[in-house]
């Protein structure tokens, strides 16, 4: 695998738009031909190399290359976001739509995100060692499509309007989460292992929703379920479960009501 | 204003019947001449092929709905609203393009003239707000008159001579261009829960029926002599088995004759027939109709239609259909936007995605070729995708590139994931029929000018007619065979030229010319009957006041004013 370098030599006055920032753009070129690409900062567009000392020649592919980017990225949106393959280490907090649309690969922040990361993500696996900000694996706003697949997992705490629309793949965070978790969401699961706050799987079609600490305040569109044993992370436990979102429609498999899962921790 | 001489380029034109031969085409300030000085800047077109600019005869690019869908589709325009190099603003969104990005994409196809397909006459200043803001193209816009309330009472009772003076007075107020009819009676009868699947099902209230509500306002449409024909969106759309409905409709046009003096032969324009064209009893069984529909309209020749073609994209669709956005949501469960517009009218909003691996969006694909592929009289039926409906509008260059290469077509046709079930039910695999340059230049250019009774000025390049002229890097000699090159090449105009300027060079835009919005101005004896009506609907149901209703000219500050005189 070969790597590439990329270190922040100027910070955006406004912000940078690089959405040619992952391993599928860089693969095949060269530092010289990378510090040539394009980015937006509102309605101008500049270069990569006007922003980034780069160092380095990525591989032929996507999944043969791996970018480390230092320097301070908190003005930086879209890094990562589309990627298929391949590696990327953030050591910086980034902005907004980091990791968003990812199929494939590894993308490691070592610190925060902004809001809408993780946007629909369908593959791969997000590991943010940091907190995260509103809308975290969420659908874009208006979009029906949010998270469909892969690991994301947050090492701090979430915002609000997290895993919006979710339909497949995990989501771990290990610290709190606000407001509107699961909202809208019709498979994958989620698993918090701190406290949630309220609207805890409004509207849930199907899926399951893991909480390790206490809700703020239930929907009452939650019906108990009995008490299951699971090992939910690494962690075994005794859950109670609820069935939900019972206001909203529940498709049915083999004659039967398919609702979705609810599990709290005791 | 600076002269033009197109030399050597492939000249299509219908309104001569010049079918690709090389012709150098003279250009004086802004119109097509004979013959200019040897001051005239020379435009190179050899090895391309020239036609007059295209008109766009239904689309849904201004107003409220429109921008209904715009904003409550943030998603539709995230990966695509940045500003391209040169003196073009930001262009946003794929499916309901914001209004620059409208008027460029036109520009870039060869496109002059667009005409909004549906305006809510309350909402007027709106729909001309918009346009206004829409550079290079000329539009119009075609006010909504089938579900409305004073024509639902007028035609109830057979008063032919006030409905006529009741869409008059509409279309000063709104500067309309002429009668638009969507689910006739339908969306009103929706108001109480109901729809009008036949053109036999009484509105509730009106006691009225749609087959009635056509038969008046075509009527009307003639008394008054408009340029365009009455324009209908039929009852039904979308469902299977509609077919026959459809065939209904059309039938109401026998026997009747057109009057104008714009040279319009039809006085029926059914629109988006690809939606009305379904055989079968459900989902399960659905098939094409496109061959049935097409016989009839082949036939009778007061009629014209344009296709809607689905382009199998994720798009956005509206209509002033009420119900059936309503049932699409039902469908599809994706969001759903209704706006109720007092008495004329309500509309829908709902996206919507053609997924080619679904067998229902594949049929109807095939279903909208074949329309085109049927037509025998390609003055009569023009292509469109019914923008954003069935698709947006540009895809065109994609739906040419089906219609004129079976290849390209049968790639498409194979390849779907339910191919065998698609083909079985519908006809298009044993079509062979290629679209030609000029058939298509009937279809886009001068059929659908005559149909809007604009075949005076537009459509055509006879000498004296409007200097809007479009040349494609096309060699009629070698044209290509690779579908992706067709569409490459009506995608991106070598050069288009706009009331005989310069607005697009080899697909970029230079000039945002000085565009027009075109309307009608009909002229009917005083009718105190008709204006005690308004006075007292006003008075008695709006929620505005007259003195609020009108588009006063600074809403539209460009006029091209058409006048009809039907005091006679």
């Amino acid at each position: 695998m070969n790597t590439v370098t990329l270190t922040v030599k100027k910070v955006p006055e406004l912000y940078l738009e690089c959405e040619n920032v992952n391993p599928d753009v860089f693969a095949g070129k060269t530092a010289d031909k990378i510090a040539k690409l394009p980015g937006y900062q509102g309605k101008e567009i500049s270069t990569l190399g006007e922003y980034f000392t780069i160092a380095g020649e990525a591989g032929a592919t996507a999944a043969e290359t791996k970018i480390i980017i230092n320097g301070d990225c908190s003005k930086m949106k879209y890094l990562g976001a589309k990627m298929t393959a391949g590696e990327v280490v953030i050591n910086s907090a980034c902005d907004m739509y980091t990791g968003s649309w990812m199929k494939g690969g590894k993308l490691v922040v070592n610190g925060d995100v902004h809001s809408f990361c993780g946007l629909a993500m369908a593959g791969g696996e997000f590991t943010i060692n940091g907190n995260a900000g509103n809308y975290l694996g969420a659908a874009y706003r208006g979009d029906w499509r949010g998270m469909s697949g892969g690991v994301l997992r947050v090492k701090g705490n979430a915002g609000s309007d997290v895993a919006t629309f979710m339909t497949g793949g995990e989501m771990i965070i290990e610290g709190d989460v606000d407001i509107h978790i699961g909202t809208h969401m019709e498979g994958g699961k989620i698993i918090v292992k701190g406290n949630a706050n309220r609207r805890v799987g409004g509207q849930l079609v199907k899926g399951e929703i893991y909480i390790f600490g206490k809700i703020n305040v239930m929907m009452p569109g939650f019906k108990p379920a009995g008490e299951v044993a699971l090992e939910v992370d690494g962690t075994k436990a005794k859950f109670v479960e609820y069935l939900g979102d019972l206001g909203e429609r529940h498709p049915k498999k083999k004659g039967e009501t398919v609702y979705g899962k609810l599990f709290l921790k005791q | 204003m600076s002269e033009y001489l197109i030399k050597n380029g492939h000249v299509f034109d219908p309104v001569q019947g010049i079918k690709g031969d090389k012709k150098d085409i003279g250009v004086k300030d802004g119109k097509i001449v004979d013959k200019v000085s040897s001051s005239a800047k020379v435009i190179d077109a050899s090895g391309k092929t020239v036609m007059a600019g295209a008109l766009d005869i239904h689309a849904h690019v201004a107003g409220p709905k429109v921008n209904a869908g715009r904003w409550y589709r943030p998603e539709d325009k995230h990966f695509d609203s940045h500003k391209k190099p040169g003196i073009t603003r930001i262009e946003g969104g794929k499916s309901i393009p914001t209004v620059f990005k409208t008027g460029y994409e036109y520009a870039r196809m060869g496109f002059t003239f667009v005409m909004e397909a549906a305006m809510p006459p309350l909402y007027a200043r709106h729909v001309h707000e918009e346009i206004h803001d829409t550079p290079i193209i000329d539009e119009a816009a075609l006010p909504v008159f089938g579900n409305n309330w004073f024509i639902l009472e007028y035609l109830k009772n057979q008063e032919i001579e006030n409905t006529a003076a009741y869409v008059a007075w509409v279309m000063r107020q709104t500067k309309g261009y002429g009668i638009k009819v969507v689910n006739p009676g339908g969306t009103e009868a929706w108001a109480w829960g109901l729809n009008c699947l036949t053109i036999h099902d009484p509105v509730p209230y009106f006691e009225i029926t749609p087959a009635e509500i056509m038969t008046g306002l075509m009527a009307a449409n003639e008394y008054l002599g408009l340029p365009h024909s009455m324009h209908v969106h039929q009852n039904d759309l979308g469902n299977p088995g509609n077919y026959k409905v459809t065939l209904d409709s059309l039938k109401l046009a026998e026997g009747v004759k057109p009057n104008n003096k714009f040279g319009r032969e039809q006085v029926m324009h059914s629109t988006h027939l690809q939606f009305h064209s379904y055989k079968g009893e459900n989902w399960g069984n659905f098939e094409s109709g496109a061959k049935e529909v097409m016989d009839y309209v082949n036939k009778q020749k007061n009629i014209t239609i344009d296709t809607g073609n689905v382009t199998l994209d994720e798009t956005t669709t509206m209509t002033a259909d009420g119900p059936f956005e309503h049932h699409l949501h039902g469908l599809n469960h994706l969001k759903w936007i209704n706006v109720d517009v007092e008495l004329e009218t309500a509309a829908g909003v709902v996206p919507y995605i053609y997924d080619p691996d679904i067998k229902v969006c594949a049929i109807q694909w095939a279903i909208g070729l074949e329309l085109a592929l049927y037509a025998k009289d390609p003055m009569r039926c023009f292509i469109t995708t019914d923008h954003p409906n069935a698709g947006p509008f540009t895809r065109y260059p994609r739906v040419y590139a089906w219609l004129m290469s079976k290849k390209y077509r049968d790639e498409r046709l194979n390849t779907f994931k339910h191919a065998d079930k698609v083909i079985s039910a519908t006809n298009l695999s044993g079509m062979d029929r290629e679209i030609t340059l000029y058939e298509l230049a009937q279809m886009t250019r001068a059929g659908p000018a005559r149909a809007l009774g604009l075949m005076k000025d537009y459509g055509g390049l006879k000498a004296g007619m409007n200097a809007d002229i479009a040349i494609y890097n096309i060699n009629p000699d070698k044209f290509p065979s690779d579908g992706a090159a067709i569409e490459k090449a009506f995608a991106n105009v070598a050069c288009l030229l706009k009331d005989g300027k310069i607005c697009v060079d080899e697909g970029k835009i230079v000039d945002v010319g000085k565009k027009h919005t075109f309307w009608v101005d009909a002229k009917v004896k005083e009718n105190k009957q008709v204006k005690h009506d308004i006075k007292e609907k006003f008075l008695r149901y709006y929620s505005l006041t007259e003195n609020n209703y009108s588009v006063p000219e600074s809403y539209a500050p460009h006029q091209h004013i058409i006048s009809v005189d039907a005091t006679q």
